[in-house]
């Protein structure tokens, strides 16, 4: 059985911009099931569901996990931090146990690029990738695009700049696979190193100064700098980053108009983003957040259903 | 495949049909204290809207309004697979010891309305729940009835009952389809 969206959600690259309109659409309403006072619908009920983190996460993991709860899946969080075993083998490993326990589907976070694909080609079970490496985390990306849609009303020709620490992002990539295909307009600004090399391939515009991306932008989704990654001397200091590419009150005042302010979390205050840009009237940094929720229940429950020709029949009215 | 249909209500008849059903929920509930109208997404909202402002004209008070939408909690998710779209559930009001009124458009096998009162049962405990459909067309898989039926038809499994109206489909009609058409 595969659902309108195939077995899994691995990345946005290969959806369309109406698989990534379905998953839009059907996250509007599931926004409201948060705001009940009990917040659960039993859409998912007796679907297992194995949260499988070989990363730190504390956001992403969490925000699955509600998601997966207000659906009525019985949830199971594996925390598997780094094994000495090769991560190839670790993971066919992985895969063979959790199949063998008959579980529903797998969320996987893994510092591998392709980590879930390798997972999806060996279960049955369904997949979806909570970020693996510096591929792709395409449940942010959606969110990301949910939240401008409240905001702007439609997508086409809205102009997003994603800016900093793009070399290393797997957000980056998700946001911009699924804003093109959504016909937004997408730059990129950072220090040249923590640009991709090949960055012109993906069809993006190109700043090299954050003035000029403020000047020029309706969103910015400021990413955060991965200090943790910072090992090759990609920038001189925090402190010069800040002075050149920070994101600052002062520089989004020059620009005299509203500009979102989008950041994936966590953030490094006074690094990337200044606090009063951060929790300023533009920022949307929260609502982020409770979309992400959202975002998460609509792609379980995508999944997780049946046949697609017969949700198509069902279009016309459950019963007649 | 060959199909027959049949105009069951057309426009007027329609119209007073669901005044007719709007006296009976008035008399159901013997006047319009406590009461809250919920229609089921999605033809069910807009048949609770025109009964609501029914009773509004004839009894002089506002009836709160809702509208619930089942998809999550169908019992078919893994068979049939999901709904296209979820449409929207708003209900603002506090359920606790209201009476309720559930409109849907079509009553056949029941499981809709069994969801609808799953639903319902996580918003509140209402003093009573009453059923209210424009067609009931029989073939029941569950032990549910409508306290309130705007048109009684028996209609064989192959039959369809299609309820338009005007807010989605640019007129009020009920037609009957005698033979499913391959879609």
């Amino acid at each position: 059985m595969t659902s309108a969206l195939g077995k899994d959600l691995l990345a946005l690259e290969p959806l369309s911009s109406g698989q990534i309109r379905l998953i839009l659409d059907t996250a509007e309403p599931f926004k409201e099931i948060s705001e009940r006072a009990i917040k659960k619908v039993p859409a998912l009920r007796g679907q297992t569901i194995v949260n499988l983190f070989f990363e730190a996460s504390t956001r992403t993991r969490i925000s699955f996990e509600f998601a997966e709860k207000r659906l009525s899946a019985d949830t199971v969080n594996v925390a598997a931090s780094g094994s000495s075993v090769s991560k190839g083998e670790t993971l066919v490993d992985t895969a063979r146990n959790l199949e063998a326990m008959r579980i529903d589907m797998v969320v996987i976070r893994h510092s591998a690029s392709g980590a879930a694909q390798f997972l999806a080609e060996r279960i049955e079970s369904n997949v979806i990738n909570a970020g693996d490496g510096t591929h792709e985390h395409p449940t942010q990306g959606l969110l990301d695009l949910l939240t401008l849609r409240d905001h702007f009303g439609t997508l086409a020709g809205k102009r997003v700049c994603i800016c900093g620490d793009v070399l290393h992002s797997r957000v980056a990539r998700s946001n911009i696979w699924g804003l093109k295909k959504m016909g937004v307009e997408v730059a990129v600004c950072g220090p040249r190193s923590l640009l991709p090399n090949a960055i012109s391939e993906f069809g993006v515009t190109v700043f090299n100064r954050i003035e000029e991306a403020i000047e020029w932008a309706d969103a910015l989704n400021i990413l955060r700098l991965q200090l943790e990654r910072m090992t090759a001397g990609y920038i001189p200091s925090l402190r010069e980053y800040n002075r050149v590419f920070g994101v600052t009150r002062e520089r989004m005042d020059r620009a005299q108009r509203d500009i979102l302010i989008l950041h994936p979390g966590p953030m490094n205050r006074g690094v990337e983003i200044d606090s009063d840009v951060a929790d300023g009237d533009n920022s949307v940094i929260l609502e982020q957040v409770t979309n992400g929720v959202a975002i998460r229940m609509a792609v379980l429950y995508l999944l997780a259903g049946g046949r697609p020709e017969l949700a198509e029949a069902a279009k016309h009215g459950g019963e007649r | 495949m060959p199909t027959d249909n049949t105009t069951v209500l057309d426009a007027r008849a329609m119209d007073r049909t669901l005044r007719r059903m709007a006296d009976d929920i008035i008399e159901l509930y013997d006047g319009t204290d406590r009461m809250v109208i919920v229609g089921i997404q999605r033809r069910g909202v807009q048949l609770a809207a025109r009964i609501a402002r029914i009773i509004e004209e004839s009894e002089g008070v506002a009836v709160p309004r809702g509208a619930l939408d089942i998809t999550l909690y169908r019992d078919d998710l893994q068979t049939v697979g999901p709904r296209p779209v979820v449409g929207p559930t708003d209900l603002p009001w506090n359920l606790e010891q209201r009476h309720v009124v559930l409109v849907d458009d079509v009553l056949y096998t029941g499981r809709t309305v069994r969801a609808a009162l799953d639903e319902l049962a996580d918003f509140g405990r209402p003093a009573r729940i009453a059923l209210a459909v424009l067609v009931d067309r029989g073939g029941r898989e569950l032990p549910i009835h409508a306290d309130v039926v705007g048109k009684t038809l028996d209609v064989s499994p192959t039959g369809r009952v299609d309820v338009m109206v005007k807010e989605v489909d640019g007129r009020d009609a009920v037609i009957l389809v005698a033979q499913e058409t391959a879609q």
